[in-house]
Formats: C-alpha cells, structure tokens, sequence
C-alpha cells in the first residue's frame, strides 16, 4: 500500500516536472520579456543591461532551475496586465470557480446516479425511453446554448434569477464565498445548472450501462437465487459495482470543470479562473497563461491520485494482499 | 414417508419470440428429486438442462416463461406463474450453487457478508448470530482456517474455496432442495474431487435433495444416484445410475455415453454419433495431398531444451521486482507425425510452454527448435509457417467482424500459397469442407456457428498456412462430448494422413489416453513424469500421476459393455 502511494506521488512529481518544464518554455520564450519591458527607443545596450540584471542570458537550465525553486516558493511571477502578483489573481478567483464546480459535481451525481439506476431497473419503460431521449439531446447541446436559453426563461422572461455574477459574497480568511448569502446562491443556480447538465447526462448513461452489465453478472444471479430482496439486490449489491467507473469519470470531470469551465463563466460573467484565463490570453499575458497551465497540470495530477486511492477504498483486490 | 425434495410434471419452458412464434426450450418433463437423493441432468449444450435449473430458481431470462407443468418443492406446490409459493422461499428452502465460483461471489463484499446477508435476510438473525452460524457453515463445508476466511473478500481464495463458500451460502437456511449448475466444471481434478465428495456428504447427512445438471458423466458416474438424460429440451431415458450408463436403452443415450473418452482403455477412434460425408473424406484427401503428405512433408523433430520462462512484475520506484518462474526447466521432443500430450492442473505451466512454442511468450533461458531450427519468439518465415497453434475457446478466437472465408483465406494470401484470391478462396472452400463443414459456411460470420462448428473453423484456419506442427491447447475443454469426439477425430485423421505433429495440451486424462503416442505430466512448472501412453496408464511411476489418474472422475467405476476394439 505505502510502495503503491510512494510509487503513485513519484510518478507525479514526473509529470508535474514535465508540466513545469512546458511552462518555463512558455513563460521565458513566448515573446521576448525583454522586449516587452523595455521602452521602445532603448539602445541594444541598455537591452543586454536588462537582460543580465533580469538573469536571462544564463544557460536555459540554471534558468530553469530558477523558475522551478519560485514556482515552488509560490512565486509565479507579476501580471503583464494589471502587474500584480498571478499568485494572487489566481486565489481571488479560485473560490469562484471551485464553488461554482462543486455545486455542479453535486447535482450532476444525485440527479444522474438515481435516473441511470432508474433506467437500468426498467430497460424498456416509457419514462426510460423518455429520459434516454432527452439525455441525447443535453449530451448533444453546446454549453452556450444551454446557458443562454435558462438565462433567456429564468433571468430576461420570468425574472426569478440573476442572469451574471456572484450576487453578494462573505469573505472568510482569504476566501470569497456565495454559499452564505441569498443572492450568492440564486446567482448559483443558473451557470451551475448549465455546468452540470453535460456531466449529469454522462453520469447516467454511464451508471445505465453498468448497472445493465452487473444485473446480467453470475453474482447477481446468486443473490436472487438467494432470495434476497430485490432493493437489497439493486441499491447495495449492484450499485457498489456500477459506480466503479463512475469514480473516475467524475474525478476526471471535476477537473476538466475547474479548467475549462470558460464557456458557463463566460456566459454567466462569472469571475472564475476561465474568465481570468480568457482575460490572459486576449491581452498576451503570458505570466497568467505559464501559471494556469501550471495550475490545470497540477489539479489534475492531484485529482487522479484521490482517484486512485478512492478505487483502492471501494475494490479490496486493489488492496495488498495480506491474507 | 416424507415427501419428495422435488417432483416436476409435465413441465414445459417456452420463449415466445418477437415475431410471434414461440421455441419450446423444455417440453413435457416429468422428474422427482427424493431427500437425500443426487439427481443428475444430462445432455449437451441446448438440450434445456439449464432452463429447468433456471426455472425452479425463478431466474428464467425474459421472455421465458414456464408455459404448463406443475413442480413441487418438498410437497408443497409452487405458483408456475410467480414462481413462489406458501412456506417455500427461494434461498432458504431451495439453494443454488453455481458453475463459475470465479463470478458467482460478489468482489466487493467479505465471505462474511455474503453469508450473512441471506440468513439475516430469511431467518432474522441478529449480525453477531448470523456471523456465529457463517463460521459454522464455513466449518461444515471444510475451509481451512474458517475465522480469518470470514473477512476475506472473494479474490483472496482459491477455486476451490469459492466453490465451497458458495455451497455454504447455498446450505445456510437449511433447503429442501439444492441446485447445482455444474458445480465442478471449473475447476481442476483434484478439487473437483474434493467438491464431490462435499456435495455428496450434504445429501447422505443432511438428507437434502440435489439435482445435479451436468455435461459430464463422469461426474454422474462418481456421485449421483440417479440420472435423467435429456435431449432437445425432452426427457429421452431416466433411471438409476448404473442402469442407464450401463446399459443404455434409448439410442441416443447408446450415442452420448459411448462418445465418452475412456480412461481404461484406447480405442483407435472415438465413436461418433454421425457418420461424416463422402464429401468431407474427399477434401481431407486433397488437403493431404496439398500439404505434400509422405515423407518429406513431415516437420522436423520439435525439440524443447531446459525451457524456463518466467513473468516479471518489475515494481515502481519502490516495490521490489517480484518474478514468478511458470516453467522451470522442461525438457522434452515431439517426434514427426507424433502426438505428444503435456497433462496437468491449472497453474502448472503447460500454457505457458504451449504460448512460448507458438511464440507468444518469450523464454526466459532454454531453447525451442523445429528440425533444428531455433524458434523463439523471434522466427524465420519458415517457423512461423509450420507451426500454428489451435486456441482453447472457441468464441474468443476467431474475430467477430471477419467473414470465416477473409478468416481462413489470410494466412494462405500471407504466406503466397494462392497465385491468385480466388485460389486462397477455393483453398479456404476445401479446408472448411475437410473440417466437416459446407463451403457455403464461408460466406458467414463466426457469430452463426456453435462452440464446435467454431473449434473446426479454427483448425481450418491453423491448417491454411499448410504447417506441420500444430499446438492444440485445451482444443476440445468446452465442448460437448460428442462434439469433442469429431474434433478429436479430425485431429487423428490430420495426423494419420497428413503426417502433423501435435503437441496436445489438456486437463483431461480420458482424452489424452485417446489421443496422444507419449505424455508428459506437468506440475509447478516442472515435467514430473515422461512416458509413452500405455505404459503411463498401466504403471504410472510418479506419486502424482497416480494421484491425479486416481482422481479423474469416469464411467469405468460402472461396468459397460465391452466396446469391439
């Protein structure tokens, strides 16, 4: 178990070195930093000046190097845009984001975990067919779209609901949360509707199709030949072994959420990472860019590890075999 | 007198089908089960023994339904519609026992749990008394060390063991009535035996009544009192044991028994129940002839040197390297045109010395050459050529989305046997009818064929690059016996007449005795015993071929005819 983790967090240092190395080509070779800070009219003089006090004409590695130990240190570097620490862009708007992904994850799973069950207990019901039907269609549907057409009934028609932002936020320490105030949550519910409504269709149709696979296993056939009770059957028997897979795909979900949330924040104005990244990139901001994929790579590296240590909880043949 | 486990009458299963008509999967069985009794169900695949297991279960696929017929389950009548009835409940008066202990245990749940559930569930036991009798239940059916097993999940036993918590949590309520679905068809000889003996011991102590559907009479043989043997979902002959095996009445129960591999003695060819075609005796004849045939076509001696292959789990960064050896330094020669056997268990190596002559594992020292010319996983054309292999299952072998003609017409386009593609198609036309099959049957996918019209295309295929060795493994384990019988048959033939070598891989003593000129018995990756056929089985040396020979469960305990040799 210990050499399983030891050999999982080596493996991540890997790629997180791999990552780190992507971003260091980024931040330093994307356009010239020098070029970028020097007035216009300096002499090659003064450029080279600039470079030696800035540490960039020492060979790539030392450099590198250098990146690496203030990448480490929490420094990534100031803003071209609005020249403040990325460090702290990137917390002000992470609360956003997470908050934002986390209601999303929430619906998504106790809405589709349920259906798909549903649908995999009564194959051929009307509702079934109904529900697998309409599940194309929100699989199908762009984001955008989804987004504006709630935005269009709830927001411009009805008025029920804000249609941008985050309504009034508490900050708590050094984070920004909707969770505690009335607006927070109303301004909640449309992006995290039009986030979640993508992975809510994914989750069931995944869910569906195993659950399908284990109500056909040998092992189910014994339970019923033991005549257990057909609830005990389907929601603790089968239910544990279909949401195996469901375990990664969330998790890998969860992360594409926080990353590529762009679209629904872009929609719904919200002022998450994806509206800072959409920032970053029409103003060239390369600090931000190099820092985000840093970010994303990171997220993702953490994520598949709870991932891998979530499946050595639920599966005992992934445990070391002590007995 | 108390009253019968079980009593069928007149039982009939149908599947109405969407376009309206209906298969009739068991018709018109009538059948009693007594306590204490082992009732075997004979046939082969689609003769319905499953269905009525399925059917006294209450597990019968959608859309079957049981049309007419009335069963009865320790005297008292169960609903054919609803599959209940009052004071019988399914799983505590009635058990189950599957075929595959390696599906039939939930993964994700300790022995404990899965025993308990069922007794809390029907007799209201609290967790602590249900965890009591769980200990007791896994005494009775005799696993070793019973406390630790209870929190172990399914993965951490044995074969054997499953099999045994499965029959625990079969017994755990105290049934009338057990079902056991091929209960032994997955394990090896020497746990079969002990599984027998267990299921044997319930029905003598416990006086439970056991119907037992089984495909192999040996089996019936060991341990049933009483056999019904069944053929197209109807009941062709029933009766005591001795009296049916020994001397069979109806004709095709003469047919299937005789089909079966005999241990005691060798017969030049099994006997089949249908005679095969002028046609496919013609085919056979030019597919010699196209091989070469004679002398000259004859492989070179197939030499295995001191083979050790071993599988390698490099660790991590900090996991040591753990390396299983599967074979340990075997040693032996195939002759040309001979049939050579390699016997054991499961686990004992013979696969994998079967994979690393066919090339597909890679030897870890030792060598493997065919008239002299080295063949390890790195192989000349030639090799290549002359040694196909012939997989176990049937199903798994051929690809599903390759019409049988593409299947076996590549090899003869690779290999440039054919100038032209209509040649390698004719080529392919003649092999499948030297298998026994129509030239037609090319023109379809693998899907519309059975497990034994598959085996043969798979050997057309292993024949169409004209090789002189085959690697049979396990070539025949999951087919019917009289299937079994043709496919050995052909193997035979194809030996006599077209001189091949084979190298014959099985679990099965019966088949091997058949089959090959010499054997060699495998155990933990080493050959333990080498000898030519006749004298192994007349004076076995080892201790552990005379167990194993020991073991194999046949119809030679009951006295048959004598057959004309």
């Amino acid at each position: 178990m210990i050499a399983s983790i030891g050999s999982r967090l080596g493996q991540a240092v890997l790629v997180m070195l791999a990552v780190t190395a992507i971003a260091f080509v980024m931040f330093r070779y994307v356009g010239d930093p020098v070029a970028m800070m020097s007035r216009e009219d300096a002499s090659p003089a003064e450029k080279a000046e600039l470079r030696a006090s800035l540490g960039l004409d020492r060979p790539a590695i030392v450099q590198y190097g250098d990146f690496l130990g203030r990448t480490l240190k929490g420094d990534l570097g100031i803003s071209f845009r609005n020249q403040r620490p990325v460090v702290d862009l990137l917390a002000e708007r992470l609360p956003a984001t997470l908050e934002l992904v986390i209601v999303a994850t929430l619906l998504s799973l106790s809405v589709g975990i349920p259906i798909g069950v549903y649908c995999a207990l009564k194959p051929d019901g009307a509702l079934t067919r109904a529900i697998q039907t309409i599940s194309l269609v929100g699989i199908s549907m762009p984001t955008f779209v989804t987004g504006i057409g709630l935005i269009l009934i709830f927001a411009v028609t009805l008025r029920w609901l804000p249609s941008f932002g985050r309504g009034d936020v508490v900050q708590i320490g050094g984070w920004s949360t909707g969770f505690l105030t009335r607006s927070g949550w109303a301004s909640l519910i449309l992006p995290s509707i039009t986030l979640a409504l993508y992975q809510l269709t994914l989750i069931m149709r995944l869910v569906r199709a195993e659950m399908i696979d284990v109500l056909s296993s040998d092992y189910i056939r014994f339970a019923k030949a033991r005549g257990l009770p057909s609830r005990y059957i389907n929601f603790r028997l089968a239910l544990r072994n279909a949401l195996m897979p469901v375990v990664t795909v969330t998790g890998l979900q969860i992360g594409s959420l926080i990353a590529f949330a762009i679209v629904t924040e872009t929609v719904f104005q919200w002022p998450g990472m994806g509206l800072l990244f959409i920032q970053a990139v029409s103003f060239a901001d390369v600090p931000v860019m190099a820092a985000y994929l840093l970010f994303v790579g990171f997220l993702f590296v953490v994520i598949n590890m709870i991932v891998d240590l979530t499946y050595t909880l639920i599966d005992p043949r992934l445990r070391t075999r002590r007995a | 007198m108390k009253p019968a486990a079980l009593s069928i009458t007149d039982l009939t299963v149908d599947y109405p089908l969407a376009d309206g008509s209906v298969v009739t999967a068991v018709s018109g069985v009538n059948l009693t089960v007594a306590p204490g009794e082992i009732h075997a169900l004979v046939g082969e695949s689609g003769a319905g023994k499953t269905t009525i297991g399925n059917a006294l279960m209450g597990l019968l696929q959608a859309p079957g339904r049981v049309a007419k017929g009335r069963i009865e389950i320790g005297g008292k009548p169960v609903d054919i519609r609803t599959g209940r009835t009052d004071g019988i409940v399914q799983g505590k008066d009635v058990g189950a026992i599957f075929q595959d202990p390696m599906t039939s245990l939930n993964p994700l749940f300790t022995v404990e749990s899965q025993l308990g559930e069922t007794m809390r569930h029907h007799l209201g036991l609290s967790r602590a008394e249900a965890r009591r009798r769980s200990l007791e239940l896994l005494r009775a059916v005799g696993i070793p060390e019973p406390e630790r097993r209870l929190k172990s999940y399914p993965h951490q036993l044995s074969g054997g063991q499953r099999q045994r918590v499965v029959i625990a949590a079969a017994l755990c309520c105290g049934p009338k009535l057990i079902i056991a679905d091929e209960p032994t068809t997955a394990l090896d000889v020497s746990v079969q035996a002990q599984i027998l003996k267990l299921i044997r011991g319930l029905a003598d102590e416990r006086g439970v009544g056991i119907l037992l559907v089984t495909h192999n009479m040996g089996v019936v043989a060991e341990v049933a009192d009483r056999v019904t043997i069944m053929l197209k979902g109807q009941v062709v002959e029933s009766g005591p044991v001795a009296e049916v095996l020994g001397a069979p009445q109806h004709a095709y129960a003469k047919a299937l028994i005789g089909a079966v591999p005999r241990v005691d003695v060798k017969l030049p060819r099994l006997p089949v129940p249908a005679q095969e075609s002028p046609g496919t005796a013609a085919a056979r004849e030019q597919v010699r002839a196209r091989m070469g045939g004679g002398e000259e076509a004859k492989a070179g001696v197939l030499s295995v040197d001191n083979l050790v292959v071993e599988y390698g789990a490099r660790g991590g960064f900090f996991g040591g390297s753990r390396v299983f050896r599967a074979v340990k330094g075997v040693s032996f020669t195939v002759e040309p045109g001979e049939i050579f056997g390699l016997v054991g268990e499961s686990g004992c190596g013979k696969t994998t010395v079967a994979n690393t002559i066919a090339g597909l594992a890679k030897p870890t020292s030792g060598s493997v050459t065919l008239g002299g010319l080295p063949i390890g996983a790195k192989r000349g054309g030639v090799a290549r050529k002359a040694l196909q292999m012939v997989f176990q299952d049937p199903y798994s072998a051929l690809n599903p989305r390759l019409r049988v003609t593409t299947a076996i017409a590549e090899p003869i386009a690779f290999y440039h046997l054919a100038a032209t593609k209509a040649e390698a198609v004719e080529d392919a036309a003649l092999l499948l009818e030297s298998v026994g099959l129509d030239r037609e049957a090319g023109a379809r996918f693998p899907h519309a064929f059975s497990g034994g019209q598959r085996q043969r295309i798979a050997i057309a295929r292993a024949l169409a690059p004209r090789p002189r060795f085959l690697v049979c493994d396990e070539p025949t384990s999951s087919l019917d016996v009289s299937v079994q019988a043709q496919i050995l048959n052909l193997l035979k033939d194809l030996r006599d007449l077209a001189g091949l070598s084979i190298l014959f891989i099985s679990h099965d003593l019966a088949v091997v005795r058949q089959m090959c000129d010499r054997i060699a018995v495998m155990k933990s990756g080493e050959i333990v015993e080498q000898a030519p056929t006749e004298e192994l089985f007349a004076a076995p040396s080892h201790p552990y071929t005379r167990e194993l020979l020991s073991l194999v469960p046949s119809l030679d305990k009951i006295a048959r005819e004598p057959v004309a040799v």
